[in-house]
């Protein structure tokens, strides 16, 4: 039980350590927060005109997706934070303290999702006041938000594995770029059947269609979710946490190879 | 005698083409300062990364501080303190929160840690800068702080990686000072370093190593002797008498002089350091070479080490 007990304090100063970052830049909180809700703007007032979307308002069609969007921005914050700690020596400092071995990673983690839930509140207050709202009752939206840290999480897993293989900092660059294509290629600002057939195919596949079609759902929003979504919202993120945890769990012993 | 800080045996590691270790061997007694002394890919990174069990060997046995570094990796690590070739502190915090955070980790309490971090910043003159993010910090203050860091717990064996490369003179000295200072407090370390100065300054006992193996150790005097005599130089005044000196300083040497002619110098081993000055003063005169300095001394680490390590050798 002591092990236990250790592991949970351990973990838990690794958070406080990434929350203190946040509170010695409170510039760099901000900009973050208001980049996410920058998206949602420009999308919903600079696109949102030209959008036609069967049995609703653009901005209702378009909340749900932004929010998944800002989820999967949490593979490259993870990134860049595994693979700084690796390149500066604080990861080998860890490993040669006498510290749960999980904490470094599962600290990390519950800090990005305080993240996460701090960027859902400032995308759901400007969503609000753009007037989206949630129309099947707060039990249905909990679940959507839910969903929406699960797969979260599910980016954090890939995020930790990608930093402990790629370790290069600069790679947080392709990273950071790709995200954008990975993120438009998906029914998060349009519906995948406006576009080319097989381009089409894998926006529905993307594990963020999943998500936004399955919050859609469960906001009352508009989209063109099929019943499967909420069944693939969960299916999904589990499968990746599934491959990705092992593989960063291996990666991370490998380190004493 | 009292048990050893460390003991390794016969450790070995490879990676694809290279063998990293080959059959490493190495005794440290408590409470000394051991150096280990080696060119870059030597192997000194990765005795240490085995040591602080941040890595397994392929084969062979370490312990470190009574407790075998495979089997009991989490008593050794109550008992290290490691400061890598990096200064392994996070950036985004202030000097104060990175110790604080690093306490908090070796389970002190909040108070203890805070405490502790005071101490520390204190002893390492970061008290008046321990507020500001490390990120404003020079490189001589990250090792400082880095090194502060390795202290927190008061280690029984504090391993340091290559500790002053990258800094300045100033930062150097700071890192030999605290090194010192432990050293006198009791604390077995083991340093290694590419810079012979430093294992001379501040090891009682050097391993040097080569091709993950240890091709010669012992006080940085024995070493000196082992691979023999004192050594006579010549400085003539013109660069013409080179051949000549060296000519006349191989005669009574008895061996084969090196000559520097960019340095105008000439130099030769010698075993009876008074004979040889005697007879060869008298004889620069009698054969008219104008000698501009005659110097009588040990060989230095650069010698001994790259005759160790069967370099070509110079004369430094």
């Amino acid at each position: 039980m002591t092990a236990l007990r250790w592991a949970v304090a351990d973990g838990w100063t690794v958070t406080l350590r990434d929350l203190t970052h946040k509170a010695n830049q409170p510039v760099q909180l901000v900009i973050n927060l208001l980049f996410s809700v920058m998206v949602l703007l420009m999308f919903s007032y600079l696109f949102g005109g030209a959008m036609d979307v069967p049995g609703g308002n653009y901005q209702e069609f378009l909340v749900p997706g932004v929010l998944a969007l800002t989820m999967v921005f949490g593979i490259e914050a993870m990134f860049t934070a595994v693979s700084t700690d690796v390149n500066r020596g604080v990861t080998d400092r860890f490993r040669s303290m006498p510290m749960a071995p999980s904490a470094v990673v599962l600290g990390r983690c519950a800090a990005d999702m305080i993240d996460a839930v701090l960027a859902l509140t400032a995308l759901v207050a400007a969503g609000l006041a753009i007037g989206w709202e949630w129309h099947n009752g707060l039990p249905s939206a909990l679940a959507a938000f839910g969903l929406l840290l699960l797969l979260r999480l599910a980016m954090l897993w890939m995020g930790i594995y990608l930093g402990l293989v790629l370790r290069n900092p600069e790679a947080v660059m392709a990273l950071q770029i790709l995200v954008w294509p990975l993120g438009f290629l998906s029914n998060a600002f349009v519906s995948p059947g406006t576009m080319p057939g097989w381009l089409g195919a894998i926006a529905e596949w993307n594990p963020l269609s999943a998500t936004a079609a399955a919050t859609r759902e469960l906001f009352g929003n508009p989209g063109w979710g099929g019943d499967s979504s909420i069944l693939l919202a969960v299916g999904w993120p589990v499968l990746l946490i599934a491959v990705f945890c092992p593989l960063a769990i291996r990666r991370y012993r490998d380190l004493s190879r | 005698m009292p048990a050893p800080a460390v003991v390794a045996e016969n450790l070995r590691k490879r990676y694809g083409e290279t063998q990293a270790l080959d059959g490493l061997d190495l005794t440290v007694a408590p409470g000394a300062v051991h150096g280990l002394l080696g060119p870059n890919g030597a192997g000194k990174t990765t005795a240490v990364r085995v040591l602080t069990t941040l890595l397994r060997p392929d084969s062979g046995h370490a312990s470190v501080a009574g407790c075998d570094v495979l089997r009991q990796p989490a008593d050794v690590r109550q008992k290290i303190g490691l400061v890598g070739q990096n200064a392994a502190v996070d950036e985004l915090l202030s000097g104060r929160q990175n110790l604080v955070m690093f306490g908090r980790l070796y389970h002190l309490g909040v108070a203890a840690a805070r405490r502790r971090a005071d101490e520390l910043l204190e002893r390492f003159r970061l008290a008046d800068t321990g507020g500001k993010p490390v990120s404003k910090y020079s490189g001589g203050m990250r090792r400082r702080l880095d090194l502060a860091a390795g202290l927190i717990m008061a280690p029984a064996v504090l391993f340091l990686d290559e500790p002053t490369t990258g800094l300045d003179p100033r930062g150097r000295n700071d890192v030999w000072d605290a090194v010192r200072s432990l050293a006198a407090g009791g604390t077995t370390v083991v340093l290694t370093t590419q810079y012979l100065e430093e294992a001379d300054q501040l090891a009682g006992r050097i391993s040097v190593i080569d091709h993950g193996r240890v091709i010669a150790e012992g006080t940085p005097d024995s070493l000196k002797r082992q691979i023999g005599a004192d050594r006579i130089d010549v400085v003539v005044r013109h660069t013409a008498d080179v051949p000549a000196a060296a000519a006349l300083l191989a005669r009574v040497a008895g061996a084969t002089a090196e000559t520097l002619p960019e340095q105008r110098r000439v130099s030769a081993p010698v075993r009876d350091r008074m004979a040889a000055l005697a007879a060869l003063v008298p004889a620069l005169t009698a054969e008219g070479i104008d000698a501009e300095d005659v110097v009588l001394r040990r060989p230095t680490l650069d010698e001994v080490f790259l005759q160790l390590t069967d370099k070509k050798e110079v004369v430094a």
